[in-house]
């Protein structure tokens, strides 16, 4: 079986401090500092153009970055880029797959490349092909393929090797639903031996699979939670109230227990509260206006919202900054 | 070690697409073309040729002007088989994978060297079995011939080194191919101009010239100044191609 390297609780995997990078005069990332510990699955999200690929970039070791430090399983990526690229498997956005290649012959390759023993390296093309689902079209020319089936050759390719790190740069992109619930499910089962870092634009994969997630816009890391928290922050203090008749104003005055109530539609309202949760109070309320109650409920945010919230006002921010 | 697998990838990607092929047949046919009728000429004249004290032999009549042309259609082939080479890879993002996987770009390059060598070995295998067949039927100078292969050796690896470097500037093949063919056609021809220029400017004309010191090793000589001169110039367009993919991952 394969060997799976036992640390003692959450190690440091990767540890990213103040990386910066300018194109040209264009700052694409702003000191961007976080750290990713193994058994970790880090969701990594952000707006297109926001620095999220040119981020996996300076991990990976493909692009320098123009200031800041970057160690993988404490090694200095700058220092002994060798060393620290060695423990990472990297599927970038377009998986960099030679379309004349048989998928035997590109992971023998690849296997090579990462200094895979002789010995093992049938084992680890093997064990890799099935972990992808790659095992009946071993023998075919990756040029041939679906784009679903290239994208898992390039999951396949990055974790080959069993490296300490794996970077998945948007890897679901092309696949139809049942591949992409297969890839999560590997995703997740890697992420227990293995630190992740998992890039997206789709925001139910990264609550499907995730333990952290972090938002970078506009080259800035402007949220980062872990997903236990942000689970307790989308549920909000704040009910959903629906009637079937419109409601009137002097009854959202004063429902009990509720601070605020804004009016969504003239039968629909949002209603704050800080205490307890009022919602049987709300409802005989309502029944004793004579008012048909249709819904009520604790309004969760999504993840979707989270995000819209954070990205769209920088960029509002961004703008008003330019115009003054 | 790693340019080594690199290399081997390479050449077996070389030979993936039917153009190594097709190079290899075309090039073969061309110039056993050219050799059977420089036999001819040799068999008619042998016989006025035996009368005369010091005169050139088969080595001379046949081989040497073989590989003249071998180097010369050398030249033109050898932008194709070095343009896909990193163009490609930087065109279809494989070279990420290069990049990411252990190696330095020092090995990424050698090892694209390497492969391309390789193939130019086997082309000029293929020819080295034209005159060596004459030896069923007569002896030649073998110490031209070697030093004859050698300098298309050498002149193979000068072609290789430039044709990666201009393959590492452009994502477009072709623009590749016609850049190396250009700088290569310059190279060949550069010592033309004569005694344009002044002694200094035309003798160093004359030494940048690939041209020329091909021509020394097809008489036979070995010398130094050639071997270093061959060296030199695809020792600085393999470093020239390694910067230059070090400089990709500074500008993005």
């Amino acid at each position: 079986m394969e060997p799976i390297i036992k640390h003692m609780e959450s190690k440091i995997l990767i540890s990213v401090e103040q990386l910066s990078r300018y194109y040209g005069h264009q700052l694409a990332v702003d000191h961007v500092g976080f750290e990713l510990a193994q058994g970790e699955v880090l969701g990594f999200l952000g707006p297109n153009g926001a620095g999220k690929s040119t981020t996996m970039q300076m991990i990976t070791g493909n692009l320098a970055p123009g200031e800041g430090r970057i160690r993988i399983d404490g090694i200095d990526m700058l220092d002994e880029p060798k060393r620290a690229k060695a423990c990472i498997g990297y599927l970038p956005e377009q998986p960099p797959v030679y379309r004349d290649l048989t998928v035997d012959e590109y992971l023998d390759y690849c296997a090579r490349l990462h200094r895979v023993g002789k010995s093992q390296r049938g084992q680890a093309i093997n064990r890799a092909k099935r972990r992808c689902g790659l095992l009946t079209v071993s023998r075919r020319l990756i040029g041939n393929l679906s784009k679903g089936y290239q994208q898992r050759v390039g999951i396949a390719q990055a974790i080959l090797h069993n490296p300490a790190v794996v970077i998945l740069d948007e890897p679901t992109v092309g696949l139809d639903p049942n591949q992409i619930r297969e890839i999560r499910e590997l995703i997740r089962e890697l992420g227990e031996s293995h630190g992740i870092i998992l890039s997206t634009h789709i925001l139910p994969e990264v609550q499907a699979t995730c333990t952290r997630v972090q938002i970078i816009n506009e080259g800035r890391l402007v949220f980062a939670s872990s997903m236990r928290e942000l689970e307790q922050k989308l549920v909000g203090r704040v009910l959903l109230l629906e009637t079937r008749e419109p409601l009137p104003d002097e009854l959202l005055a004063k429902l009990p227990g509720v601070e605020r109530s804004e009016r969504l539609a003239s039968n629909r309202a949002r209603l704050y509260f800080a205490g307890d949760n009022p919602a049987a109070e709300v409802a005989a309320r309502v029944a004793a206006h004579g008012l048909a109650l249709v819904e009520l409920a604790l309004d969760r945010r999504s993840l979707e919202q989270v995000f819209v919230e954070l990205t769209c006002r920088d960029e509002a921010r961004a703008e008003t900054g330019e115009a003054a | 070690m790693m340019s080594f697998t690199i290399a081997w990838r390479e050449f077996r990607n070389l030979f993936l697409s039917p153009l190594a092929w097709a190079i290899l047949a075309v090039l073969q046919l061309v110039l056993a073309y050219l050799f059977l009728s420089q036999l001819d000429t040799y068999m008619a004249w042998q016989a006025r040729l035996a009368g005369i004290e010091g005169a050139p032999g088969v080595t001379d009549i046949v081989v040497a002007p073989l590989f003249q042309t071998a180097g010369f259609l050398l030249m033109l082939i050898a932008p194709a088989i070095t343009m896909r080479s990193i163009s490609e890879e930087q065109r279809n993002r494989t070279l990420t994978l290069l990049m990411s996987a252990p190696v330095s770009v020092a090995d990424i390059v050698i090892g694209k060297f390497l492969g391309t060598a390789l193939f130019f070995l086997v082309l000029l295998a293929m020819l080295a079995a034209m005159p060596l067949s004459l030896y069923a039927g007569t002896s030649l100078d073998t110490g031209k011939l070697l030093a004859g292969l050698l300098g298309l050796g050498l002149l193979a690896c000068a072609f290789a080194a430039i044709g990666l470097f201009m393959s590492s500037l452009t994502e477009q093949p072709v623009v590749a191919a016609i850049s190396t063919l250009g700088l290569l056609m310059l190279l060949w021809i550069i010592d033309w101009n004569g005694d344009a220029g002044g002694e200094k400017v035309s003798g160093l004309f004359h030494y940048l010239s690939l041209k020329t010191h091909l021509t020394s090793f097809l008489k036979g000589v070995f010398s130094t100044r050639d071997l270093v001169y061959y060296l030199l110039l695809t020792g600085v367009f393999l470093v020239l191609g390694i910067r230059r993919l070090d400089q990709k991952r500074l500008t993005g």
